[in-house]
């Protein structure tokens, strides 16, 4: 007898699917792997129920009476002090009290709107960035950015110019001191970095000399050694009676060591354009300076974005470096805030609170590199 | 030659011909090039001299004779220079530059064990196991390592107990805040001896293993050598070692009224450093012999698996070989990087070049130009060896050309 109705599909059978199966081939498909899977069960245990017991369960969260965005929230009667709060688990209230040094430093109190406006002039910059990825004048948008930003951000924070009151350097700190570190050093070292890759490329030998003796000079020492000759020996340098901000000497120092790091991931680009383009650019009569501008550099620098971004990265992490010479960036306030003789000895709850904030920051930027890698990469297969 | 080529092609043009005229640019734009940098040299050294002189800082480098006069962390470069206030600033240079390859030194080999360990359980096809190792890969190396020491240096002097509390292992090591105390290794006269013995074993296993791959390559006969080579250089020193009735003893740490006296101190520095490092820098290590790994052709692993070779016979004898090829050369550089990091020490006081020399010699005598200069030329010269010796294993690593 013939069938013509569609037979409904049979289920497969239970030793195939489910959570059973999964442990077995994922867990447990040999007697090692379940005696890794019971060490790595292990380790986590007697790793995250005490640290979630820290941070959260036994934690003191008495902030007293809280005021968000107009409206009261009561935690407690009174904001706990260090001693009410004990030492065996974190101490809240002590970032609550002193959030403001993380974030602003010494800033003014009352000019307080001015980082607030350069925070959220930040964020609109990595939104726009982020969202106009296939628009027309997507470019020019983002160069004319990279233009104002920092001119408007300069003004912003450290006033003058008759328009704004003036702060000084030395009250810059915090969280603001370390993006104003890490965004100065970035932009001012790439198109130094950029120079210094095509130098090293060049077929002029003093000028391929000089490039190559730069980098691998500042590439071979660490950070520091380059941060202690800005804040030592560069003033000496100048002529006597210059005075010489300490902020604006670290930052040389970082813009000198990154340019060389930037320069490496820019010269990697170069080297893999094509022999074809440049000849062709020669071919049709291209001048030196329009052949890297219009053929040769657009095309190096889009495939080394996410070794720049990568780099970037490294550049955000020694930025922390700064508090060795004395700025006191977000790392050097936990350092000066646990020194505050009431709350004497919270420093561990300080270091997981900056912990916190450089891993969300680095962690989102190097999510966004490794997009951009798996992006460039499908562009190129085809 | 070439010289007399462009000057009897020169001679010939007109001025705007000699404008356009691409060996012309090209000697110009050098020579400008290095005025401008020269220019830029001569005003800064001038510069350089006049401030020296004019904020009455000395020049050149006898400082380098005299006392020191402060106190260093007791750790190996102490020892090992019998520092006392008293000693050189030369004699600071050397502490510090021992503590640095010290601290490089062990870094490097924790680094390595747990960058390999992580690597290879990041690709494991064990679910937890691969994502605790994704884990700790995205949560250490988002982190600054300044960071990272400072908050392993603050954990390890808060939970370790006073001295006087210390956990002790069997009354011979003991740990508490101000580090961990380990039997001190006193070697007596003779011990040379031995040391000696270790060398020649070294050198006679080298010996023998030229020799049995000789035979290999010419008869086909392999011959297992771990045994007699294990016999060389662990053997040979043994029987030296009891022959000359064990010169050598420890002095054990003991529990005084208030510290330990005795024994060798490993100070919390120096453990929170190293552990930082090595904790930061095996993330990197682990990717690149996640790379490694991931670089090698998917046939060879199956072709392992089809002519029966067990998964760990598979690991060692195809993956793991042609993945060091791709994973040695980043491995290294991190090295560099490890060692360049330990300059971080200066943070936390523990006494290695930047530290000891460069900052507390620097505020003592206000020469920076000398000391920072010292400084640099030996991490200059650190990553010099450390570029060569990349460069030998990328010799050898390369395959073979046909």
């Amino acid at each position: 007898m013939a069938v013509n109705e569609l037979q409904s599909t049979r289920k497969p059978p239970i030793s195939q699917i489910g959570a059973i199966v999964w442990l077995r081939t994922n867990l447990f498909s040999s007697w090692i792997n379940g005696l890794l899977t019971v060490a790595s069960l292990y380790l986590l245990y007697i790793s995250i129920p005490p640290l979630l017991d820290w941070m959260f369960l036994s934690a003191n969260f008495n902030f007293g009476t809280v005021n968000i965005l107009g409206f009261d929230i009561k935690f407690s009667e009174v904001m706990a002090d260090n001693d009410s709060c004990g030492k065996e688990a974190a101490c809240w209230p002590f970032i609550y009290e002193k959030i403001y040094m993380f974030i602003y430093g010494f800033y003014p109190r009352e000019e307080v709107w001015r980082p607030d406006v350069f925070y959220g002039l930040t964020a609109l910059f990595i939104l726009i960035v982020r969202l106009v990825r296939n628009y027309k004048y997507k470019n020019r948008i983002i160069l004319s950015m990279v233009i104002t930003y920092p001119i408007v951000s300069y003004i912003l924070i450290a006033g003058g110019f008759g328009l704004l009151p003036v702060v000084e350097t030395h009250q810059w700190g915090g969280l603001l001191l370390t993006l104003i570190i890490a965004s100065v050093g970035i932009l001012i070292s790439f198109p130094i970095g950029v120079v210094l890759a095509l130098g090293r490329q060049s077929d002029l030998r003093v000028i391929k000399l000089f490039s190559t003796l730069f980098i691998e000079f500042i590439r071979a020492v660490p950070l520091i050694t380059i941060l202690f000759m800005a804040s030592f020996v560069l003033p000496l340098f100048l002529e006597s009676g210059t005075n010489f901000d300490k902020l604006l000497r670290a930052l040389i120092g970082i813009a000198l060591f990154q340019a060389a790091y930037f320069a490496e991931v820019v010269r990697g680009g170069l080297q893999a354009i094509p022999k074809g383009q440049y000849e062709a650019a020669d071919a049709v009569g291209l001048s030196y300076f329009q052949k890297n501008a219009l053929i040769i550099l657009p095309q190096a620098l889009k495939i080394s974005i996410p070794n720049i971004v990568g780099s970037s990265i490294s550049l955000f992490k020694d930025t922390t470096l700064v508090l060795i010479i004395g700025l006191m960036d977000m790392l050097a306030m936990v350092n000066m805030t646990s020194q505050d003789i009431y709350w004497l000895g919270r420093e561990t709850e300080g270091y997981v609170f900056v912990t916190i904030v450089f891993w969300v920051i680095l962690y989102s930027m190097s999510r966004y590199s490794r997009k951009l890698e798996i992006r460039f990469n499908t562009e190129n297969k085809d | 030659m070439k010289q007399q080529n462009i000057l009897s092609q020169v001679k010939n043009l007109t001025f705007s011909e000699l404008l356009y005229n691409n060996e012309v640019r090209a000697f110009f734009f050098q020579v400008a090039t290095f005025l401008l940098i020269a220019g830029l040299f001569y005003t800064i050294i001038g510069n350089l001299f006049d401030n020296i002189e004019a904020r009455g800082i000395h020049t050149g480098f006898s400082f380098l004779k005299n006392r020191a006069g402060f106190d260093i962390l007791p750790f190996l470069g102490n020892y090992l220079q019998d520092y006392t206030p008293e000693s050189s600033n030369l004699t600071v240079f050397y502490v510090g530059l021992i503590n640095t390859l010290v601290v490089a030194f062990v870094g490097i080999i924790l680094a390595t064990v747990l960058g390999l360990f992580i690597g290879i359980a990041r690709l494991s096809n064990n679910y937890l196991v691969a994502k605790l190792a994704g884990g700790y890969i995205e949560l250490f190396r988002n982190i600054p390592v300044l960071l990272q020491i400072f908050f392993w240096y603050n954990i390890f002097i808060n939970i370790f107990p006073h001295p006087k509390k210390s956990f002790s292992f069997f009354e011979m090591a003991f740990l508490n805040q101000r580090g961990l105390y380990l039997p001190k290794p006193v070697l007596e006269s003779g011990f040379t001896l031995v040391i000696i013995a270790f060398l020649v074993g070294i050198i006679l296993t080298v010996v023998m293993k030229r020799y049995f791959k000789k035979k290999h390559d010419e008869t086909g006969v392999y011959t297992r050598t771990l045994g007699y080579s294990t016999l060389l250089i662990f053997g040979l020193p043994a029987i030296f070692f009891l022959l000359l009735g064990s010169p050598l003893h420890f002095d054990f740490a003991v529990l005084g009224k208030f510290n330990l006296k005795g024994g060798m101190q490993i100070v919390p520095e120096f453990i929170a450093l190293t552990f930082a490092l090595s904790v930061y820098t095996a993330t990197y290590i682990a990717e690149a012999i996640r790379s490694g790994i991931e670089a090698v052709d998917k046939g060879q692993k199956e072709a392992a698996a089809a002519i029966g070779l067990t998964q760990t016979q598979s690991l060692k004898l195809i993956i793991l070989p042609q993945a060091l090829r791709v994973a040695i050369p980043p491995t290294i550089n991190q090295y560099l990087n490890l060692t360049k990091n330990s300059s971080l020490a200066t943070a936390i006081g523990y006494p290695e070049l930047m530290g000891a020399f460069g900052g507390t010699v620097l505020n003592q005598v206000g020469q920076a130009v000398e000391i920072l200069g010292m400084a640099m030329l030996v991490y200059l010269f650190i990553s010099l060896c450390i570029s060569l010796l990349l460069n030998i294993v990328n010799k050898r690593m390369a395959i073979p050309e046909r």
